[in-house]
């Protein structure tokens, strides 16, 4: 039973029902945060590649921005308590991505730009779940915001969806990648409140 | 060590308001009882949960301001159009009890093993974690030479300006005031730039770590200025808060 904080009232707006995971509220900001420099790939150096497969995958910048795109609006939602409703972003399917390999891993662990890593289950890559998003509301991806791409999993906390992503590494076991080292949740749904290891 | 910052299920634990400490016009420390608390690392942070008496919640993050060792303490800056803010800066008296969960997040954390010399750069309210570093640091009594380049719109907007004029033995603060300057004034008076950090931070070859810490605009330009005076970046760390909601 959580004790009454004398004199506290709501102040915000009751967000639209169902839109917003428990403990969150909605923020019209975009904010930003990152653990270190944001880095600045140039495009032609930047690829994006799947490894751990039967064989790796590698595009260049071209060769990827050749994939078919989806664009697609949908919540987004921080484990610092902010969501972002309606946010409109382009990106290639990671069903586009994933088809170009072979591979039996149940496991990814999604890597950037800058050394940060996140681990994700293959099955939460799949079926229209998750891009690599190169646009944000209708214009390029801004570095600090993971520029020139990120990974987009909307329906996994947003520290999920990593920014500066280069790349996959396909495997076996669910080993975590940095954020999850420092105590946050394995798999992280927001819907079930699962901000840090053992919720 | 740093893998396993966070042990076990963190629960909900009743915080009771003791002491508070009015730093600025819109900023207060809480000092904070809370009898199962677990210890914290310096430069972590801890989950903060309001209940209104119809039940309504209302959860934020916010930086730990006290080191290993003293009562938890919070700092928290006032935003105007804030929900929980407001109430700890202006209502919260004590004995008024709400809810805590952490200690969170162990990577923007410093222990004397980790080494220096560092450079400590703050925006605004981005001290409060830096203060827990320095005070572990004297604590501690480690001897790593310390540089606190601290950023604040004007002198009455510094907090811990009482504890900040009196540094430790191998701690230098360094002021920019950005907005309002005293009358006087002789040290910086503009926002962080790349000049600065030239004059203010230990050259990379001494090997320095940084911590920076402020609103996105000014750690991006930290961050990017120290990889430009050749910070390695993973010899760079950040926390940034955005403009709204804490």
């Amino acid at each position: 039973m959580s004790p009454i904080s004398r004199g506290f009232r709501r102040k915000r707006e009751e967000a639209p029902a169902g839109r917003v995971p428990p403990g969150q509220y909605v923020t019209k900001d975009f904010p930003v945060l990152s653990a270190g420099p944001t880095p600045h790939t140039a495009l032609s150096r930047w690829s994006f590649s799947i490894t751990g497969g039967r064989e790796a995958k590698s595009w260049t910048w071209d060769e990827f921005r050749a994939l078919p795109t989806e664009t697609l609006t949908t919540d987004i939602h921080c484990v610092t308590r902010w969501s972002k409703l309606d946010t409109t972003w382009q990106g290639v399917s990671l069903d586009v991505l994933l088809s170009a390999v072979e591979y039996e891993s149940r496991y990814a662990l999604a890597f950037s730009d800058g050394g940060y890593t996140t681990n994700l289950p293959v099955a939460d890559l799949l079926g229209g779940k998750a891009w690599v998003a190169f646009e944000y509301g209708g214009g390029p991806l801004g570095a600090e915001h993971g520029g020139p791409a990120r990974l987009l999993v909307p329906h996994l906390y947003f520290w999920k969806s990593a920014k500066w992503v280069r790349g996959l590494r396909l495997r076996d076991t669910d080993e975590p990648g940095f954020w999850e080292n420092y105590g946050y949740h394995i798999y992280g749904d927001p819907w079930r409140e699962q901000r840090y290891a053992g919720d | 060590m740093a893998g396993t910052a966070v042990r076990g299920r963190l629960t909900w634990q009743t915080a009771t308001v003791g002491p508070v400490t009015d730093e600025t016009p819109h900023v207060r420390t809480l000092s904070l009882s809370v009898p199962d608390w677990s210890g914290h690392r310096a430069g972590q942070h801890v989950d903060v949960r309001l209940t209104a008496e119809d039940g309504y919640q209302a959860e934020r993050e916010y930086s730990i301001a006290s080191a290993p060792g003293e009562p938890l303490a919070i700092t928290v800056e006032r935003l105007d159009d804030g929900e929980v803010s407001p109430y700890l800066t202006e209502e919260a008296q004590s004995g008024d009890q709400f809810e805590v969960r952490g200690p969170v997040g162990g990577y923007f954390v410093w222990e004397p093993d980790t080494g220096g010399p560092l450079l400590l750069a703050a925006g605004g309210s981005g001290v409060v974690p830096l203060r827990a570093i320095l005070r572990h640091r004297a604590r501690t009594r480690s001897a790593v030479p310390v540089k606190l380049l601290y950023s604040s719109r004007s002198w009455e907007d510094v907090i811990y300006s009482s504890e900040l004029d009196l540094p430790a033995d191998g701690v230098e603060v360094i002021y920019t005031l950005t907005r309002h300057q005293p009358r006087a004034w002789k040290g910086y008076a503009r926002r962080v730039d790349e000049q600065m950090l030239a004059e203010v931070a230990w050259p990379a070859g001494q090997g320095p770590l940084a911590y920076v810490c402020g609103p996105t605009s000014f750690v991006e330009s930290v961050a990017a200025g120290l990889v430009g005076l050749g910070y390695p970046a993973g010899r760079v760390k950040t926390e940034r808060f955005g403009a709204t909601g804490r």
